[in-house]
C-alpha cells in the first residue's frame, strides 16, 4: 500500500534539505522525494502549512516495562511516543528484572513487535542488577539487540568498574550513557541546592554532584579512548566541562531535557512533586547555559527522559515523592516554544537535535529523509497553539509540570515504517 | 482593625506585615484569660480542632491543646504511632477521613517541609501549620516577636541575630521572614557548614563569627544543636561547637549590649548552646516564651476559624 505526503514542506538535516515536496512512500520505504509528485494508487496525506519531517528519535525514555506496568507499558508508551512525533525510542534499563541480560532484550522487542507501533531499541545495563558492581554481559546484551549501555538513574560510583566498562563497551562497539551524580554529595537531596530550597527547607541537590561526576567520566573517556554520552546535562559547569572535553578531541557527546531548559528551581515554590526530577530543576543561570550548549553545539541532541510515575506515587509530600517527569508528549513543543519561538534555534536545527543528531549520538540508522530509508515521518503544524491537559495524556501516568501551560506547535501524523501509527481528527 | 481572611496559618513567609500585627494585637488581648482563676472563655465553643503531630513534640503540642481548651474548643489529640499512616495509608487519605468527621481545624506537624501547604490546598478545615521540616514554624517565631515586643515595646529597628544551626531550624526561617517584616535587622550566626547555600539571598545579615553576631544585637536567639547534625559530619564535636558558638556569660559580657534579652524555643541542651546561667539568668526570656506560645496560639486559632466561618457563609 503507497502512501504519499503531499505539498509539505520537507526538513531533512542530513541532505540539509529544506523545500516545499512530496514524498512517496510504498512497502515501509522512501521511494521518492520530489515535486509534484503523482500516484493514483496511493492514499494522499495533505502536509499543506506543515513541516515533514524526520521520526522523531529519543535516545532516553523510561519504558517501564517489565515491572513497573502500573506506571507505563511499552503499548502506552509507544502511543504517547508517537502522540508527540516519536518513531524511534530507546528505553532505559532500570525494569524489574533490570535489562542486563539477554531474556529481557527479547522479551522487550517481542512485546514492541506485539505493540506494533515505533522502534523501540533497549540500553543494557552497565553493570548487573545496576549494582554499579559487576560487569552485564555487554557483548550479549548487544548481540541481542541493545543499542548502548547506561545504569541510568546512579552513577557508576567505583571509578575503576567505570573505568573497565568504557573499555569493554570500545570493543563492544557501543557507547556508555552515563548518569553522572556523585551520590555521597547527592544523598537525601530533593531539589536544587540554592536560594529556593534555603527558602523551602528541602535538603538541595547540589551541581557540583552532577559536575563532579561529569569530570571525572570525561577524564576516563579520554584515558580509555571509549565512547561516552552524557545523559540529561542540567547546569552551567557541566556544559562548560564537555565544551572543553569536545575541544580536546575526547568522545563524548550529550544531551539536555525540556525541563530542564523550560523551568528553574522557581517551579518548585509550591512544593508541585510534579517538578521533583533527578537531576532537579536548576537556576536561571544554569538554563542560560544550556540554551548557550544547545546553540553552540556542545549540547548534542534533546532527550525527554521520559519518567512515569503513578499519580498515588506522586500524591505524597515532596521529600517521598520519586524522581522524575513524564516528556515524550511535551517535547516537541517545548522544543518550538522555548528555542525556536525564542530564536535560539531555527525550527530546522531543533529537529535536527530530535532526530538525525540523537540517531547519530547512538549509532541508529535513523532520523534522516532519503530514498530508500525506512520511511519514518513526522508532519509536524508549528504553528498550533495548544494547552497541555491532564486528561489528554496518552501515557498511562500523568506526571508533567506543564499540565494547564499553553505551548505552540505539535505532530499532526507520525509515521513508521510507512504505516500511519498517529493521526489526530 | 484590618480583617483576618487567611483559612489557614502555613508560615510567615506569605503574610504581610499588618496581618503579623494583628496576630500580635489579637493575643495581646487574649493573654489576660490565662491569669484568671477561671481560664476558659466560650468564644471557640463548638468547634472540633484535631492535633496531628507526627513529630514528637512536648511544648507545641500542649501548648495548641491549651490555647484551644480556653477559647472552649473540643480538641482530638492524634500521635502517629496510633494513627493509620502506620497501616500504610497515604498521607492525604488520612487526612481526607479526618476532614470527614466534619472538623473544623486541623494542627499539624510533619518532619517534611511543605506538608501544610500541600494538604491546605485540598482540604477544607483550617490547616495550621505547628511546624514542617526544616520549612516553618510560624507560631513559635509569632510568640517570639510577640515577647520581643512586649519587652523591648516594638520591633522596627531593633538587631535580632539568631545563632546556631540555620540550615535545619524552621524556627530560623519563620523568624528571619516575621521579623524583618515588622522592620527589624535579623543576623543569622552558625558555622558554615550549617548556614544554607545562599542564605545571603535571605534578606539578612551572615556571620560565621560568634563576636560578630552578638555585637550590638538586642535580642540573641539561641537555637537547638541536633547531636545527630555532628554525626552526619557537619561539625566536629560538641566540644568545640560549645567553644565557637555556645553562648556563655562571659561571651555576653565580652561581645553583646548590656540589655541584650536571650531566647530559646528549647529544648535547650544545657552547656552546648547555651550555658545553665545564661539560660537561668537575668537576660533570659525563655520561660516567657513559653507562657506568651498560649497566647499566641489563642489567637491564630480564633482568627482562621473566624476566617474559616466567613468563608461558608460567603459560600452560603
Amino acid at each position: 500500500m503507497a502512501l504519499l505526503i503531499k505539498n509539505g514542506r520537507v526538513i531533512d538535516p542530513k541532505s540539509k534539505r529544506d523545500e516545499e515536496a512530496d514524498i512517496l512512500i510504498e512497502n515501509g520505504k522512501i521511494v521518492r522525494i520530489a515535486a509534484n509528485i503523482t500516484n493514483n494508487a496511493a492514499e494522499i496525506l495533505d502536509a499543506k502549512n506543515k513541516i515533514v519531517v524526520p521520526g522523531l528519535v529519543d535516545i532516553h525514555a523510561h519504558f517501564r516495562e517489565p515491572g513497573y506496568e502500573y506506571k507505563e507499558t511499552i503499548l502506552s508508551a509507544s502511543h504517547a511516543a508517537a502522540a508527540g512525533g516519536y518513531t524511534s525510542v530507546c528505553c532505559m534499563p532500570n525494569t524489574n528484572p533490570v535489562i542486563d541480560n539477554q531474556g529481557v532484550v527479547e522479551f522487550i522487542l517481542s512485546e514492541n513487535k506485539k505493540a506494533g507501533l515505533i522502534n523501540l531499541f533497549p540500553i543494557g545495563s552497565i553493570t548487573k542488577s545496576l549494582e554499579g558492581k559487576e560487569l552485564s554481559e555487554l557483548g550479549d546484551l548487544k548481540d541481542s539487540g541493545c543499542v548502548a549501555f547506561s545504569d541510568d538513574g546512579h552513577s557508576v560510583m567505583n571509578a575503576e568498574i567505570m573505568r573497565r566498562a568504557l573499555e569493554y563497551s570500545l570493543m563492544v562497539g557501543l557507547p556508555i550513557i552515563s548518569h553522572c551524580e556523585e551520590m555521597s554529595l547527592a544523598a537525601g537531596g530533593v531539589m536544587n541546592e540554592g536560594y529556593i530550597s534555603a527558602v523551602l527547607g528541602l535538603k538541595g541537590i547540589p551541581s557540583v554532584a552532577e559536575t563532579v561526576m561529569v569530570a571525572r567520566d570525561i577524564q576516563l573517556a579520554r584515558y580509555t579512548g571509549a565512547r561516552l554520552h552524557i545523559a540529561h546535562v542540567s547546569c552551567r559547569e557541566s556544559v562548560e566541562l564537555i565544551r572543553t572535553a569536545k575541544a580536546n578531541k575526547v568522545a563524548v557527546t550529550c544531551e539536555c531535557c525540556p525541563h530542564h531548559f523550560t523551568l528553574s528551581d522557581e517551579a518548585v515554590l509550591d512544593y508541585d512533586t510534579n517538578t521533583k526530577v533527578n537531576p532537579p530543576l536548576r537556576t536561571k543561570d544554569d538554563i542560560n547555559a544550556l540554551l548557550e550548549g544547545v546553540k553552540d553545539g556542545t549540547i548534542d541532541c534533546i532527550a525527554t527522559d521520559h519518567a512515569p510515575h503513578a499519580e498515588a506515587e506522586k500524591d505524597v509530600v515532596f521529600d517521598q515523592a520519586p524522581f522524575g517527569i513524564i516528556g515524550l508528549e511535551t517535547a516537541l513543543a517545548l522544543g518550538i516554544t522555548e528555542l525556536v519561538e525564542k530564536n535560539i534555534l531555527t525550527i530546522n536545527e531543533l529537529i535536527e537535535k530530535m532526530s538525525y543528531s540523537p540517531a547519530r549520538v547512538l549509532g541508529l540508522d535513523n532520523g534522516y529523509l532519503e530514498q530508500n530509508a525506512s520511511a519514518d515521518i513526522t508532519i509536524i503544524d508549528t504553528k498550533r497553539k495548544w494547552i497541555v491537559k491532564k486528561d489528554n495524556f496518552l501515557s498511562k501516568s500523568r506526571n508533567s509540570p506543564f499540565i494547564g501551560m499553553q505551548l505552540t506547535g505539535c505532530a499532526v501524523a507520525t509515521i513508521v515504517k510507512g504505516r500511519i501509527i498517529f493521526k489526530p481528527q | 482593625m484590618e480583617e483576618w481572611t487567611r483559612k489557614d496559618l502555613l508560615g510567615l513567609q506569605e503574610l504581610d506585615s499588618k496581618e503579623i500585627e494583628l496576630i500580635l494585637q489579637t493575643a495581646a488581648s487574649f493573654k489576660e484569660i490565662s491569669t484568671r482563676a477561671v481560664k476558659k472563655v466560650p468564644t471557640l465553643r463548638g468547634k472540633t480542632i484535631v492535633l496531628f503531630f507526627f513529630e514528637p513534640s512536648t511544648r507545641t503540642r500542649s501548648s495548641f491543646e491549651l490555647a484551644a481548651k480556653r477559647l472552649s474548643a473540643d480538641t482530638l489529640s492524634i500521635a502517629t504511632s496510633s494513627s493509620a499512616i502506620q497501616k500504610g495509608e497515604t498521607l492525604k487519605d488520612t487526612f481526607k477521613n479526618i476532614e470527614a468527621m466534619q472538623v473544623d481545624c486541623i494542627i499539624i506537624r510533619h518532619s517534611s517541609s511543605g506538608v501544610a501547604h500541600v494538604l491546605a490546598k485540598c482540604m477544607g478545615p483550617s490547616i495550621i501549620n505547628a511546624g514542617d521540616g526544616c520549612h516553618e514554624h510560624p507560631t513559635q517565631a509569632l510568640l517570639d516577636i510577640f515577647t520581643i515586643k512586649e519587652k523591648k515595646g516594638h520591633i522596627k529597628g531593633l538587631n535580632v541575630s539568631i545563632i546556631g544551626d540555620i540550615s535545619h531550624s524552621r524556627v530560623a526561617r519563620s523568624n528571619i521572614w516575621g521579623l524583618t517584616k515588622l522592620g527589624a535587622n535579623v543576623t543569622v550566626c552558625g558555622p558554615k557548614t550549617l548556614l544554607p547555600k545562599d542564605i545571603e539571598k535571605m534578606p539578612v545579615k551572615v556571620t560565621t563569627d560568634l563576636a560578630e553576631g552578638m555585637k550590638g544585637a538586642d535580642v540573641i536567639n539561641v537555637l537547638r544543636i541536633q547531636k545527630e547534625r555532628q554525626k552526619a559530619g557537619l561539625f566536629p564535636s560538641l566540644r568545640e561547637y560549645a567553644m565557637r558558638f555556645g553562648v556563655t556569660t562571659e561571651k555576653l559580657k565580652n561581645y553583646a549590649k548590656e540589655d541584650v534579652m536571650i531566647m530559646h524555643p528549647g529544648p535547650m541542651n544545657r552547656g552546648i548552646e547555651i550555658t545553665p546561667d545564661v539560660a537561668d539568668g537575668k537576660y533570659s526570656v525563655i520561660l516567657e516564651q513559653v507562657t506568651n506560645g498560649i497566647a499566641v496560639r489563642m489567637a491564630v486559632l480564633y482568627l482562621v476559624l473566624q476566617a474559616g466561618d466567613d468563608e461558608q457563609q460567603e459560600q452560603q
